[in-house]
């Protein structure tokens, strides 16, 4: 089993009018079996003992799942390896790639503010979502199972948008740090299926609209942000939830109003 | 007070009119190219192109009214765009590795005004170069006289100097560039994407940008290889006159 002494430069930011700035740690006898949360426990149980503030970050399943988790680290959104999350992140991955110095930044974007370290304020995602991201239907009694036919592929397809976990790492990796990808998700994933049709037109417009107003970035097609999404959701969602909103604002019936 | 969501004000609505005023420039481009390679055809040829472009009912101005129309439209999208994402992401990162993008996706706020200014610069030589310099040297090159009647001469000769040739490299340069990445990104912009044909947008812009550039540089080096000469001829075309 290895272990290593890292050198460990998080930002460190009292709140969110606070300007912030790097602080220095050493980590010691880093094991590589560590996951990379596990070894920020380590040196925020060193900083308690010292009676220093700990290091606050995001971070609730720490199975890749619940999309809490989110560090920039070395220039990487959730760390160097692809399709993982910062939680599933093993200090190993770290070692293999000899970084001795790291440097652990929040998800930077205006939209997601910082509410203290590197903990960020994703709300914003949430706006969208209640702008659109859900259907209607009336409960009861629940339905026959295979009642509604949904054809395999559009399942799949579905299903796969449905992969999206609200991370925010594709706006943190974005250079115009734009909300495109995680929208595009969300629009699809209902959009696709019998269930999310009486709405279609309405949703791919709101969600857009709130995803404006929230003062996201736009998409400039550089594709970083599928690269960084630990649930590899690709930017061919982009494509489709562009083609919906033109459509839909091109020949709608209705008008859905303006967010500010 | 409530107001209906216009497509314009929109992020996807100012991508779209970004890619849709680029498909117009990028067909002018194309169209461009093409009449310019009559240059390889010989003078005669190429002059009463140049006769025929000026004296098609509509063509030219109806060119010229799309064209500064795509144009503007395309500044304003890229100049309000730009600023928006300036201001969405305002604390940088001290560390940030780019996983996906290139060089051409990079630097498209560069190629885009490196292009405005060669396309200025380009207009006051060759469109408005009569009007300018009037009987006086072309950008004071010593023989360069102007010939109303002659096109060929007006475009062979220029490209004998480097006051020309430079300029106009980089802004074919430029060109290729941004048609790399522009011409991708406007498939994506406009969502005409599908798994089966995703992979011919990227060949497709690499092949238009490829041959946009070659087609253009071609000219420049077949005259300073001397392939291409200036003609002794003499025409007399009063249709070519400045309007």
């Amino acid at each position: 089993m290895k272990t290593k002494n890292l050198t460990l430069n998080v930002w460190r930011q009292r709140s969110k009018s606070d300007s912030g700035r790097f602080e220095k740690y050493v980590a010691k006898d880093v094991n590589e079996h560590m996951s990379f949360l596990e070894m920020l426990d380590v040196v925020n149980e060193e900083l308690l003992e010292k009676g220093e503030e700990p290091i606050a970050f995001d971070h609730d399943c720490r199975e890749g799942i619940c999309g809490m988790c989110g560090l920039v680290i070395n220039g990487y959104a959730h760390g160097p390896q692809e399709r993982t999350t910062a939680c599933q992140l093993h200090m190993r991955k770290v070692f293999e790639l000899g970084w001795d110095e790291l440097w652990i930044e929040p998800w930077r974007a205006t939209s997601f503010p910082v509410i203290k370290d590197l903990a960020v304020d994703r709300s914003a995602f949430d706006r969208i979502m209640q702008a659109g991201g859900y259907i209607s239907i009336r409960t009861g009694s629940p339905p026959d199972a295979n009642e509604m036919p949904i054809g395999k592929h559009v399942a799949d397809m579905a299903m796969d948008a449905a992969e999206c976990i609200g991370c925010g790492a594709c706006v943190a990796a974005c250079p115009n740090a734009s909300a495109s990808l995680f929208t595009s998700a969300k629009v699809s994933h209902l959009g696709l299926l019998p269930q999310g049709q009486a709405e279609r037109e309405d949703r791919v417009r709101k969600m857009v609209g709130q995803m404006d107003a929230e003062g996201f970035g736009s998409c400039t097609n550089h594709g970083e942000c599928e690269k960084a999404c630990p649930k590899g959701i690709s930017i061919d969602w982009i494509a489709r939830m562009n083609r919906e909103f033109l459509k839909a604002m091109v020949t709608a019936d209705n008008e859905v109003e303006e967010r500010d | 007070m409530e107001r209906a969501l216009t497509l314009t004000k929109t992020t996807i609505g100012k991508k779209a009119l970004m890619a849709l005023s680029g498909v117009a420039m990028l067909g002018f481009v194309i169209g461009h190219l093409s009449g310019n390679l009559k240059v390889f055809a010989g003078a005669e040829d190429f002059n009463e192109y140049a006769v025929w472009l000026r004296t098609m009912p509509g063509l030219l101005w109806g060119t010229r009214i799309v064209l500064l129309g795509a144009l503007a439209a395309h500044m304003a999208s890229a100049f309000s765009l730009w600023s928006r994402n300036k201001s969405a992401r305002k604390s940088r990162y001290t560390k940030k590795k780019d996983l996906a993008t290139d060089y051409a996706a990079k630097t498209m706020y560069w190629s885009g005004p490196i292009l405005f200014f060669y396309i200025v610069f380009h207009l006051v030589h060759l469109t408005f170069g009569g009007m300018i310099f009037g009987e006086s040297a072309v950008f004071g090159i010593e023989g360069y006289e102007w010939d109303h009647s002659n096109p060929y001469n007006n475009m062979v000769l220029g490209f004998q100097h480097w006051a020309v040739v430079v300029p106009y490299v980089l802004g074919v340069v430029a060109l290729g560039v941004h048609l790399f990445h522009g011409i991708w990104s406007a498939f994506q912009t406009v969502g005409l994407n599908h798994t089966k044909y995703n992979f011919l947008r990227r060949d497709l812009s690499i092949a238009l940008a490829v041959f946009i550039t070659a087609g253009f540089l071609s000219i420049p080096v077949a005259v300073l290889a001397g392939w291409i000469e200036p003609t002794t001829q003499t025409f007399f075309y009063p249709e070519l006159e400045p309007s």
